[in-house]
């Protein structure tokens, strides 16, 4: 059945291409999710009126997120060769997409950390200090909990964005079911490929897009 | 148990600098309720927060159980806050987390091991009236509910003060006074020091002992609730007595009395503590050749005693009116001519 619609599909490559994206997308938005939330709790903790208030440490944090935010993920990968050779060692393979993909995210993701965290009612906060709470249990037992479904809502938009970006390093050579569409796909005129390679795309953001709703509701007490 | 020496609060705002408190000075009692009213602005807000320095006051002391508040260091000021409750107006609760964790909190900030948490929490929860609610979360509480949660977390480490922030001012009034019933019942029960800030005389009236009246930053005022409400010096003070003593809208159904027949002069009587046992109308009618017509009436209970106002209209001879009046004043009862005078 799969033959007579998908004739040209090799399965065994296809499958291969799912686990490289899977890889790809599993490890960066774990990365992601760590280097985003550090960087979106120094957004915040050294914004105005908070407590490590510091408007330089602010304004370069600020100005990274910005800049990396802005850049166009395709162009970023190309920029970031040098560094990616450096910590990789090759620019070959799923690993190699890594730094990319975590550089181009982590940035996005700090500004929605930042937003949710803004979210929090100061009189929390406030009432966790006057019972004595030091900034690291305000930190880690107010500030992360109370904003943790926004946090998970975050992190699975973000992966959505994420898996559209491991199609995009396909170019470089980071393989996936993005460079499978492209190369066995579009430049062998082979459409049956490319539709096949987007239809597992589709079942993995939904997928992605499935567990993230039910954890975001399962998390949500307010 | 707490002195204010010389507190200031300065704020730099673009409009320039504005003084949120004023000079206040103030000696609070240990196991006292004290109550500091005031219209929002007044400043009082400021004010309990420097208590636990939550705001640093840009000068004067705040002695707190011995301690300068203002010269503790970081570690010192956390153990200190330890010592101190809170409650707000918005409860401000962590709503991930349940009832019982929620009054855990500033047990695990304290460092207490979780059977000694577990068992506290259990005892805090009877307090407070929360039994069988402990594992629901914040967002399924009532409002009366959360604010008993508060309680219970303020009163966690058995803290010598507990410090209200307009801590009924979002409830409805019969919670209300269910929470003002629980909050005299740990002042007896644990001997607790509570100041409170509201904007309510009622609730000064029901359960303070002490008040402040706060306006501008400074206090214009301050004494005994019963004390304050007899004799209310400022302004300011006279419209929040006013609040509790005088039904509603007194003034206006009572003008519409005015000029009706029997109705010569309109008094206003008020009695404070013993005196409202007094079978003063009995002894007027008696007396003297008038008629007393009773138009309005209302007793309220303080901490420090009853408290009740009438108004009375009466007829009859001016010289016999005169008579009664001073005859009411030698009764030690306060009087006032609201009309015909």
């Amino acid at each position: 059945m799969a033959e007579i619609f998908f004739p040209n599909v090799n399965w065994d490559r296809l499958w291969d291409a799912t686990v490289e994206t899977l890889y790809m997308t599993g490890m960066s938005v774990v990365f992601t999710f760590l280097f985003g939330t550090i960087l979106g709790l120094v957004l915040f903790l050294t914004s105005k009126d908070n407590m490590w208030e510091n408007r330089i440490i602010h304004g370069i944090t600020a100005a990274f997120v910005n800049i990396f935010r802005s850049i166009p993920f395709i162009i970023l990968i190309v920029l970031l060769i040098p560094f990616t050779r450096a910590i990789v060692g090759s620019m070959l393979g799923p690993s190699a997409a890594l730094p990319a993909l975590i550089i181009g995210a982590a940035p996005f993701y700090a500004r929605m950390v930042e937003i949710a965290l803004r979210e929090i009612d100061k009189g929390v906060i406030e009432a966790s200090r006057s019972m004595g709470a030091s900034n690291k249990e305000i930190i880690f037992k107010v500030l992360l909990p109370e904003s943790m479904p926004a946090l998970v809502s975050g992190i699975t938009v973000t992966s959505i964005a994420l898996v559209s970006y491991t199609a995009m390093a396909g170019f470089i050579g980071a393989g996936g079911l993005g460079d499978m569409a492209f190369r066995e796909g579009f430049q062998r005129r082979n459409e049956d490929v490319t539709l096949m390679a987007t239809i597992v795309i589709l079942l993995i953001v939904f997928a992605v897009q499935f567990i993230g709703d039910r954890l975001t509701h399962k998390l949500d007490k307010r | 148990m707490i002195e204010l020496k010389g507190i200031q609060k300065l704020f730099q705002t673009k409009d320039g600098q504005v003084t949120a408190v004023d000079n206040v000075n103030l000696t609070i009692d240990k196991g006292e309720i004290f109550g500091v009213i005031g219209y929002s602005g007044a400043g009082k807000s400021t004010l309990i927060r420097m208590l636990n320095m939550l705001e640093r006051p840009t000068s004067g002391d705040v002695i707190l159980d011995e301690k300068d508040m203002g010269s503790l260091s970081q570690s010192d000021l956390r153990f200190a806050r330890q010592g101190i409750g809170m409650i707000f107006q918005h409860f401000n609760l962590l709503w991930s987390r349940t009832v019982r964790d929620n009054i855990a909190f500033p047990l695990e900030i304290a460092g207490v091991s979780k059977e000694e948490r577990n068992k506290r929490v259990d005892e805090l929860i009877k307090l407070v009236g929360l039994e069988g609610r402990g594992g629901s979360y914040p967002s399924q509480l009532s409002g009366g509910q959360k604010q008993r949660v508060g309680i219970a977390r303020a009163l966690a480490n058995n803290p010598k003060v507990l410090l209200c922030d307009e801590a009924t001012s979002a409830l409805d009034p019969k919670t209300t006074d269910s929470i003002l019933d629980l909050l005299v019942d740990i002042n007896e029960k644990l001997g607790l020091t509570i100041v409170l800030i509201t904007h309510e005389m009622h609730v000064i009236r029901k359960i303070c002992h002490r008040v402040a009246v706060m306006e501008n930053g400074q206090v214009v005022e301050e004494g005994d609730v019963l004390d304050v409400f007899k004799h209310p010096k400022e302004e300011m003070t006279k419209e929040f007595v006013k609040q509790v003593t005088e039904p509603e809208e007194t003034e206006k159904s009572l003008e519409h009395l005015f000029g009706e027949k029997g109705i010569g002069q309109v008094l206003q009587l008020t009695f404070v503590g013993n005196d409202v046992t007094k079978h003063l109308i009995t002894d007027l009618i008696r007396t003297y050749n008038v008629t007393i017509n009773i138009l309005q009436g209302k007793i309220s209970s303080t901490q420090n005693g009853a408290y009740g106002s009438l108004f009375i209209g009466i007829d009859g001879e001016p010289e016999e009116l005169t008579k009664v009046i001073d005859h009411i004043k030698k009764e030690q009862v306060e009087v006032e001519v609201i009309h015909g005078g």
